[in-house]
């Protein structure tokens, strides 16, 4: 079950595990929010001038785009992880 | 073979398939019962999870949704999807990191406390039971409709076999079950949508078809669409209703949609049945592939299907008259059967005249023609459901959608039951009833919580309370206001301690729920609101259905101030805590 028990201090390894995580979600949801609520929704009107089947790029975003984005940033997100955990040694082999 | 003898051969089968499941994925442990024994492969958790989230709403009721509004359903695509880049990058690796079985343990575990806990166990039921009653009805509608009994014995039947594999299996049991259910439904929502777009735009994939030049007319699908419904006097497909208030009420319910999507409980137990924590993220991603296929399939879906039914009533343009009543396609006639479908020839001229009789524009020219009121309903839900008739596809598509209606239902159906009896076996009755409850005992207590959720369910399916289809704002605005930001503070602050995660919990549930029962009725009773539940009329100028954000961001505010007055958390939880950041030491949990 939950691995409580391993020592509690947080190792200056851990701590810079941690941010460089935190820096990548960051970024992640930075990218997650343009595309949809940006692209799709807000700034759509600043996109309006660029055609796209029939409609707009806004419109592409809206309905296709940002789930064609959001896909990119998962597995992007689970690469990057996998590979941190390697480097600071805490991955689960 | 005629239609009926297809139907009963193809839903048959598929039917045997999930027995044939149930009997070879049978569990033997509460680890098995919860959570698969965690030996579930990515990719296989990530088509079980497409299936466990893709409910009767998202093959049903999503392509009518988007076909009759156009841009602004565009919330439900990005709603529905973005919630999975939360849910990988915020909430699953940790939450299997912890390992244990259901949502309300890590909240009462986290927050060293059985209220917090039992808050949690509230909110779950209530998102999921709330959820359940809309698979139940849709199981009911679709066998009324394509087998020809009636809904009751339908949902009868479909009970019967969602109890043969959740109640022997559970997870396990579920899961298989999903991976076969996914196929199907993806499969039947597949075909008609490949062959629509061949046959209007030439392109054998949907999503590229949506922004392709329409055959007929030369011009790009989507503009045909804008012109042909304009000249109806319905606003444009395309167009985005620019005001600052319409705006930020697309916005907040494309995050409300979000953050539920990630903190429904009957999603998250899913990631608990993957080996590893990079397992987990993984899965997340395969997840969203498998939806990603339904989702870019279902704008073109929408937007065909609107095309396709104002061609058949206008064969010879908008200009020119409709189709006589006489002349009207046999799927009209097949929906005018369940009501879902309606034509009232109010002029008595024997034309059916569709058009949008509240445009203001639009009036002269149709009294000029001597239209007086639009003749042709269509609701939402028959779209897909009619989509190959429409088309007129071969007998057998038609069966195969049937079946995949059915998977949809079924499936989001068997998670949530999961959900819903592992938090009455596990985080009511043995961590509270009775702690000391043998692994034997506890499988029984799953099984009987699991019979008698489905029973709650069937009964609930039968006798629909007249506010289910109100329902999914209190579902979504739950899990978003309550259910995430716990989660979400628990991993990444140390700081936020018991006192703060449960009045942020109660903070955003009170919230939450007086403002939907401010706007849809005190328990959903018809008048018994204070506000219209429109954009302009409603309290904050914020629709009920986009509320939770709002639910999610007071949660939030409430538990870091009423934290940072009361007595920091004790250092074991901080220990807990810096343990589930890190993925090393979660494989020993696995039991294969």
């Amino acid at each position: 079950m939950a691995d409580t028990s391993h020592s509690s201090s947080l190792t200056a390894e851990g701590e810079a595990y941690w941010k460089a995580n935190l820096r990548l979600i960051v970024g992640c949801l930075i990218v997650w929010g343009i595309v949809s609520f940006g692209f799709g929704i807000l700034l759509r009107p600043l996109l309006s001038g660029i055609a796209v089947g029939g409609t707009d790029l806004g419109f592409w975003f809206a309905q296709q785009g940002s789930i064609l984005v959001f896909l990119v940033l998962i597995f992007f997100y689970a690469f990057r992880m996998n590979s941190l955990d390697r480097t600071h040694g805490v991955d689960e082999e | 073979m005629d239609q009926y003898t297809l139907n009963i051969l193809v839903v048959g089968a598929t039917f045997a398939l999930y027995i044939g499941i149930a009997i070879w994925a049978r569990a033997g442990s509460t680890s098995e019962f919860y959570a698969a024994g965690r030996g579930v492969h990515p990719v296989t958790n990530g088509m079980a999870t497409a299936a466990d989230w893709m409910s009767a709403a998202s093959f049903i009721s999503m392509a009518g949704l988007i076909a009759f509004n156009g841009y602004s359903a565009s919330a439900y695509l990005m709603g529905w999807t973005g919630g999975y880049v939360l849910l990988a990058l915020l909430l699953a690796p940790y939450l299997r990191k912890f390992g244990k079985f259901t949502v309300p343990e890590f909240i009462g575990d986290r927050f060293y406390s059985r209220t917090a806990r039992m808050v949690a166990v509230v909110c779950l039921i209530v998102a999921s039971v709330t959820y359940v009653i809309g698979q139940m009805t849709g199981v009911g509608v679709a066998f009324s409709r394509f087998l020809e009994v009636d809904a009751s014995t339908g949902l009868f039947i479909g009970a019967a076999i969602v109890f043969m594999y959740a109640v022997l299996g559970g997870m396990k049991g579920i899961t298989y079950t999903q991976v076969a259910q996914y196929i199907v439904l993806i499969t039947a929502y597949t075909i008609p949508a490949v062959f629509i777009s061949l046959h209007l735009t030439g392109t054998p994939i949907p999503g590229l078809g949506l922004f392709s030049e329409h055959t007929a007319s030369g011009e790009p699908l989507l503009g045909r669409l804008n012109e042909v419904i304009q000249e109806l006097g319905f606003g444009a497909y395309t167009v985005q209703d620019g005001s600052p208030l319409a705006v930020m009420n697309m916005t907040l319910f494309t995050l409300s949609l979000m953050i539920g999507t990630a903190g429904l409980p009957h999603v998250i137990i899913r990631f608990f049945t993957v080996p590893r924590v990079a397992d987990a993220r993984w899965s997340a991603g395969w997840a969203l592939v498998f939806i990603a296929l339904l989702y870019i399939t279902a704008p073109a879906v929408g937007a065909m299907a609107r095309l396709n039914i104002v061609d058949t009533i206008y064969p010879n343009g908008t200009a020119e008259a409709p189709i006589a009543g006489a002349d009207r396609p046999d799927w009209m006639n097949n929906w005018e059967v369940t009501g879902l479908l309606n034509w009232d020839d109010k002029n008595g001229d024997g034309l059916i005249q569709y058009y949008n009789d509240k445009s203001d524009g639009f009036a002269a020219t149709a009294s000029e023609r001597g239209w007086q009121g639009n003749e042709l309903t269509v609701n939402n839900d028959i779209l897909v459901l009619a989509n190959p008739e429409i088309a007129q596809l071969p007998g057998w598509v038609i069966a195969l959608v049937a079946a995949g209606g059915l998977a949809a239902a079924l499936s989001t159906a068997a998670g949530l039951l999961l959900a819903i009896s592992s938090a009455i076996s596990h985080d009511v009755v043995k961590a509270t009833i009775n702690p000391n409850i043998s692994e034997k005992g506890e499988l029984l207590a799953a099984r009987i919580s699991m019979a008698v959720a489905i029973a709650v369910a069937t009964y609930l399916g039968l006798n629909p309370p007249g506010f289910a289809a109100q329902t999914v704002a209190l579902a979504f605005g739950l899990a978003a206001a309550t259910i995430f930001p716990a989660l979400m503070m628990g991993i990444f602050s140390k700081r936020i301690n018991d006192k703060g995660a449960v009045a942020g919990m109660l903070a955003g549930l009170i919230f939450t729920v007086v403002y939907i029962f401010m706007h849809k009725g005190w328990f959903f009773l018809p008048g018994t609101n204070q506000f219209p539940d429109t954009i302009a009329g409603s309290l904050l100028g914020i629709q009920s259905t986009a509320i939770g954000a709002v639910g999610a961001v007071i949660n939030f505010a409430v538990a870091y101030v009423v934290a940072s007055r009361t007595a920091d958390t004790p250092q074991h939880i901080k220990d807990l805590v810096e343990s589930v950041r890190v993925p090393r030491g979660a494989g020993a949990a696995s039991a294969h």
